[in-house]
């Protein structure tokens, strides 16, 4: 009722709070333009090394958003456990690729190796998802809202705990396969390593595009995602759905888990809850539940890192996180649903 | 009308149904025959949606049991039993609103295989509902009222169903598009789909119906011939607002 009234209200009369959010929107805009602007005439190349090491954080955090956002689109869960899963992912792929197999470095049966670890580590995080999923939260499908959540947290534990007793407290260093050099394109450095994760992560996120958007499996995912008894109606079976969409969230996690120990070169257990974080950071900003909006969240915000962190005229590292933040509270008051998202009022 | 005789197609034997602690159907038997159009009227919260969400399985039965085509089906799962040939169009249409037209025809028929047959069903549905050609391409939820229950009928006969449920059809709707939605359902009848209707529009809920029955708080009230239901001063006192 109220929303409908202030909206009448808003077309007779516009009021000074919406002027000045308007104006402070395109002032807060104007800023950050003009940085990333003097940032280029400064320093061409530097700008878009910065770019490029941007979208190569970026990709791995859109990989790792697409599973809260899947998740949470499905059913409305906030899978805490998330990043955890991602951390398991990277330690798997360390175990198999970089100590049972003994690839330690480049050499062209390595690169086969890890495209094949690659596969590996994503039916591994699929599986280990769909567990979790099987075990711990399907029981609490229908009670109030608040007991899955904490079990997740508990959940998000229980994975830091078996990262814990896998590779110990401290951080382990991998020895990439992914040979050190850099392309050099008109005064910028590319690493090798950049165009890996490119080359991989690219096609996963396309591949599970088209799974959500075209194919079969994908529409009994979005039905269900919007209502279960009427697709239980239309003949899907809404638990092997939800099953599907926790395997898809599992190995879109697992390729970031894998590429991550490959170019970051460290894993440790206590891993998924920064990069969660950030993750379910993008997911928010994107409009939590849009499958673009968690790539579109995870590239501005590893951009948002790389101009922070990277360029020469700006605030640096130490203003990382807060960059992030900020950024994620002005879109928040400006765009409650995210950038994809749909507003409030429309879903009422 | 009266009930027909042909084989039984729906057995609902004594059938008792609640939410927690509240019964909501309390030992009900029914019967729908091949070929029927069987309607379900009674007051609010009777237990009309409630039954027809137990015979989709939506819901599990505290006791008794459901039979169709002599097959035990009380306690399989709601995706299931689509695929044994039950459809149905839902309390508060329950079209999926992001999709379109076209995606939520589609859903109907999520477990059939055969292309071609989907399509000619499909043509068969839009014939059925000019309206819904036009709008083949707009998001569902966007639609009026009207044209979302004809999707949601629509959508439930995407499945080639055998028997069709449908759960208050003409809720909510302007008195022509009653009209219509009535004359459809008879015209679906005599493509020769068998019809389990519910009703709060009881006098044309009677009219059409072989067979009716009266639910009461949970239980049943009344039995018999449509036309005769129709016809009884008791239920028009009651039911038919006289
Ligand atoms: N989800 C529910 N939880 C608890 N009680 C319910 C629920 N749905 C319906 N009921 C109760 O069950 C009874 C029958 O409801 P329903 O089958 O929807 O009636 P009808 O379709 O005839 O109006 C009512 O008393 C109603 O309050
Ligand atoms: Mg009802």
């Amino acid at each position: 009722m109220t929303s409908v009234a202030s909206g009448i209200a808003r077309k007779k009369k516009v009021p000074l709070s919406a002027i000045l959010l308007r104006l402070s929107s395109f002032l807060i805009m104007g800023v950050a333009v003009y940085w990333l602007g003097i940032n280029f005439a400064h320093s061409p190349q530097e700008f878009a090394q910065v770019t490029i090491n941007g979208l190569n954080n970026g990709l791995l955090y859109a990989l790792i958003a697409l599973g809260y956002t899947l998740v949470y689109g499905i059913i409305e869960l906030i899978n805490f456990a998330h990043g955890d899963l991602f951390m398991l992912t990277s330690v798997f792929s360390f175990a198999v690729l970089t100590e049972l197999l003994g690839a330690q470095s480049p050499s062209g049966k390595n690169y086969a190796l890890l495209l094949v670890v690659l596969l590996f580590t994503m039916a591994f995080g699929a599986t280990l998802n769909v567990t979790i999923e099987r075990l711990a939260y399907r029981r609490l499908r229908d009670a109030p809202k608040l007991a899955p959540l904490i079990t997740a947290v508990g959940m998000s534990f229980v994975l830091q705990w078996i990262g814990l007793k896998w590779i110990g407290s401290v951080p382990v260093n991998v020895n990439t396969v992914l040979p050190s050099g850099k392309y050099h394109i008109g005064g910028v450095e590319i690493a090798y390593k950049t165009f890996a994760v490119f080359l991989i992560t690219v096609p996963v996120l396309i591949i599970l595009a088209f799974v959500v958007d075209k194919t079969r499996r994908g529409r009994a995912m979005r039905a269900t995602a919007q209502d279960k008894d009427a697709s239980r109606l239309m003949g899907i079976d809404v638990n092997k759905t939800i099953s599907f969409t926790f395997a898809i969230a599992g190995a879109a996690a697992g390729a970031a888990g894998i590429m991550w120990a490959q170019t970051i070169g460290t894993v440790a257990y206590n891993l998924g809850f920064q990069l969660g974080l950030i993750a379910f950071t993008s997911a928010v900003l994107g409009g939590v539940g849009n499958l673009y909006g968690a790539v579109m969240g995870g590239l501005i915000i590893g951009l948002i890192q790389a101009y922070n962190d990277g360029l020469s005229i700006g605030p640096g590292q130490r203003w990382s996180q807060s960059m992030v933040f900020t950024i994620l509270i002005l879109l928040m008051v400006y765009r409650p649903g995210g950038l994809l998202g749909e507003t409030a009022q429309e879903k009422v | 009308m009266a009930r027909l005789n042909t084989p039984v197609m729906l057995k609902i034997s004594d059938l008792t149904v609640g939410y927690g602690a509240i019964t909501a159907v309390k030992g009900l038997s029914l019967e729908v025959r091949e070929g029927e159009i069987v309607s379900v009227i009674g007051s609010n919260g009777a237990g009309k949606s409630t039954t027809l969400r137990t015979v989709s399985g939506l819901m599990k039965p505290k006791s008794g049991s459901i039979e169709f085509l002599g097959e035990k089906i009380d306690g399989i799962p709601g995706h299931e039993i689509v695929a044994k040939g039950i459809c149905q169009s839902p309390e508060g249409r329950r079209i999926f609103p992001k999709m379109t037209v076209d995606e939520n025809l589609d859903l109907g028929a999520y477990l059939r295989k055969d292309g071609a047959a989907v399509k000619e069903a499909r043509e068969r549905v839009l014939e059925l509902f000019p309206r819904l050609r036009e709008r083949i391409n707009q998001k569902a939820g966007t639609m009026s009222g009207g044209e979302q229950q004809m999707l949601a009928v629509g959508r439930a006969l995407m499945g080639n169903p055998k028997l069709l449920v449908l759960d208050e059809p003409s809720m909510g709707l302007a008195p022509v598009l009653v009209d219509l939605i009535f004359e459809t359902i008879e015209t679906i009848r005599k493509s020769g789909v068998t019809i389990l209707l519910v009703e709060q529009n009881a006098l044309a809920a009677l009219r059409i119906a072989d067979y009716a029955y009266v639910l009461e708080s949970g239980n049943l009230k009344l039995e018999g011939d449509g036309s005769k239901l129709a016809d009884d001063p008791a239920i028009a006192q009651a039911y038919l607002g006289g």
